[in-house]
């Protein structure tokens, strides 16, 4: 009826359809066709899953999940995919669709994904556990602007960590830290941010994972004088702006307290403006 | 058939509303349908300073229902008019703005300040905000502290622009709060609005979503028949946990004029204006089934996806 529309720009609510689903040591990758999603993504942006069926559904607020990949496969144009740690009853449900399932996904959501350095400066990328995710795609469009890119991935286990395979692929570093010492440095994930920023000489550290992490990127990247672009993973029951229940106390440009929504004014903030002392943390986030 | 429909002497192009604190900023909710679509926006409680909203977790989940205290956050009646409003009206949406005061002098101080503002086409009336404590707002108990503050809001209002009174949703006091309200001038009563409950913590909140969708609709019809038999002429619209075509029927059924729809925003973006599509559809035969839309994955099915827009909608429909 009407030509090709011109790509637009805001979200969409769709049924996706689960292409595939696949186990990789404790995390669940789910394949979906979500047509209208995967065009639209930028490095940084999510998706939000609604849990359960339309009509028997009682759990309400929706979960957050990054974006992972976006790529064709089969008749789709771009398929999108997640990775999906199952820790509590949402994740555990998605984790367990499976090829055919269906499942209710808006997306691609967030006001602000990452932005993208001008100069073709040395960057680094820090992610723990399945935030990792939205790493991989922005790696990839540093790269293309010719940005050296070291990445510094942590987990608890090795279990936990994500596609080091693969990170070896795109970046020219990759340092790894698992608490358990199963693979990498034994520690935290921070303790090592120091040195990977020195040996760097990085102008701009990205970071995507829990609030403690991103305070110390914060911290770490102001201390040896870098940009910081932290993608935070705070409780989000809507994830598309509507309820004001994702709120994020930052400074604004003119130096006067605000207070954001994660899920539309973020979820990538820079560093130095987010207020993390007054940021609460959801009591067993990790 | 749902057309369009009279509610407090407004005409709206659908029965549908969107509830108040459920659609952002308006902004957010545009991108999934033209504000057009609805019969009204009704924004997030506006006072008359700005307020930043109440501590994290402001929104938990309960069985089949949401628990909030958002605390109010907005940026206060002139930000809100000179730069929330006039985007909205520019959106295409009919607007009615939701407001509360720490004092029925604070009431109207911002109510007056929304009359001499172009662009508003109703007030709604707070009184039954579940976590007014913590946002510091007064939420009458009494009747006649209903019929005070609606008083003083409708005095500031000029002909023409009608007040809608939000009251509470409890089924057994709804009626004579939705008196109190016509008494003191209220067009309209919003019947139905999130239950007095409390996070795990014992922090006041509201409970809104499937949960209290029975208590809701039950409160609309007991304010339908007392507003009846007490010869009060006024205009309810029913909200409360409505989530389907048929939730929205039933509260229609009930004698309710219009229909608000919040939390189920919140999980589904599109909600309010997929309920606005069904109801402008003939009414078909009761199904012997669940009510299609239960099943109906249709709606967001991924063809549709890219046609969020009403014009779309219309020209798909099979007329
Ligand atoms: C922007 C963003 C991106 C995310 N990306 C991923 C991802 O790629 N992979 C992944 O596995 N997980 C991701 N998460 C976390 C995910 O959204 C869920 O919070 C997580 O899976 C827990 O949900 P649950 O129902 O399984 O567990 P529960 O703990 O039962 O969650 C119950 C409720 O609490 C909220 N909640 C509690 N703690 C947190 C927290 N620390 N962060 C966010 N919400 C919380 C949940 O949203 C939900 O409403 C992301 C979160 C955000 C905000
Ligand atoms: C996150 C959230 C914020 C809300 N904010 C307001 C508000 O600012 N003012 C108000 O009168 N009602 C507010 N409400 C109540 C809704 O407008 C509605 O009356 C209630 O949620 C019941 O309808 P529902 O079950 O369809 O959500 C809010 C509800 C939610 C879920
Ligand atoms: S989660 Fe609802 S506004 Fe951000």
């Amino acid at each position: 009826m009407s030509p090709e529309p011109t790509r637009p720009a805001g979200p969409v609510h769709v049924l996706a359809e689960v292409l595939a689903g696949k186990r990789i040591g404790a995390f669940s990758h789910l394949t979906l066709a979500a047509p209208g999603v995967g065009e639209r993504h930028r490095p940084g942006s999510f998706v939000a899953v609604s849990v359960g069926a339309p009509g028997e559904r009682t759990r309400l607020a929706r979960r957050a999940f990054w974006i992972h990949q976006v790529r064709a496969l089969g008749g789709h144009a771009a398929t999108v995919s997640l990775v999906v740690d199952p820790v509590g009853p949402g994740s555990r449900w998605l984790a367990g669709l499976s090829r055919g399932d269906r499942v209710e996904v808006t997306g691609p959501l967030g006001g602000r994904a990452f932005a993208l350095p001008k100069e073709p400066v040395p960057v680094v990328l820090v992610g723990e556990g399945a935030h990792s995710a939205p790493l991989f795609a922005l790696a990839e469009r540093l790269r293309e602007r010719d940005c050296p890119v070291h990445l510094l991935l942590g987990a608890a286990d090795e279990a936990h960590l994500l596609s080091a395979l693969e990170a070896r692929r795109i970046a020219r570093t990759v340092t790894v830290a698992t608490l358990d010492g199963s693979v990498g440095v034994k520690g935290p994930t921070a303790a090592l941010l120091p040195d990977v920023l020195r040996r760097s000489g990085a102008a701009v550290v990205y970071a995507a994972g829990p609030v403690p992490l991103l305070h110390a990127v914060a911290r770490a990247a102001e201390d040896h004088g870098a940009w910081s672009q932290v993608a935070l993973g705070v409780p989000t029951p809507c994830a598309t702006g509507l309820c004001h229940g994702c709120p994020v106390p930052v400074v604004g440009e003119d130096g006067v307290g605000r207070t954001v929504r994660a899920c539309a004014e973020g979820p990538v903030l820079r560093g130095d403006r987010v207020r993390w002392d007054d940021l609460s943390v959801p009591g067993d986030a990790s | 058939m749902t057309g369009p429909v009279r509610l407090a002497g407004l005409t709206l192009a659908s029965p549908v509303l969107v509830a108040s604190g459920c659609g952002g900023t308006g902004r957010e909710l545009a991108g999934y349908a033209p504000l057009s679509t609805y019969g009204a926006f009704v924004t997030r409680t506006i006072t008359l300073t700005a307020r930043p909203g109440g501590p994290a977790p402001r929104v938990l989940e309960s069985p089949a229902g949401l628990l909030h205290a958002t605390g109010l956050p907005n940026p206060g009646l002139t930000a809100f008019c000179a730069t929330e409003l006039p985007a909205l009206v520019q959106a295409g949406a009919r607007v009615v703005v939701s407001v509360a005061g720490e004092s029925v002098a604070e009431v109207a101080e911002v109510v007056s300040g929304l009359a001499r503002t172009s662009g508003v086409s109703a007030v709604e009336l707070a009184l039954s905000l579940p976590d007014a404590e913590v946002a510091g707002v007064r939420t009458p108990r009494e009747p006649f502290a209903t019929t005070r503050l609606v008083e003083a809001a409708v005095a500031q209002l000029p002909p023409g622009v009608p007040l809608l009174a939000k009251i509470w949703p409890d089924p057994v006091r709804a009626p004579e709060h939705a008196r109190a309200a016509v008494e003191g001038g209220a067009a309209a009563v919003v019947v139905g609005g999130a239950q007095p409950a409390a996070f795990p913590d014992g922090r006041h909140a509201g409970l809104s979503g499937p949960a209290v969708a029975p208590l809701a609709l039950r409160a609309v019809a007991e304010v339908v028949k007392s507003l009846d038999l007490a010869g009060l002429r006024a205009d309810v619209v029913g909200c409360g946990g409505i989530a389907t075509v048929a939730d929205a029927r039933a509260h229609l059924d009930a004698g309710a004029v219009a229909v608000a729809v919040g939390s189920a925003l919140l999980t589904d973006p599109t909600a309010a204006a997929r309920i606005a599509e069904g109801l402008a559809v003939p009414e078909r035969p009761a199904p012997e089934k669940p009510a299609p839309e239960h099943a109906a994955p249709e709606h967001v099915a991924p063809e549709q996806a890219e046609h969020p827009a009403p014009e779309h909608r219309t020209q798909e429909d099979p007329a």
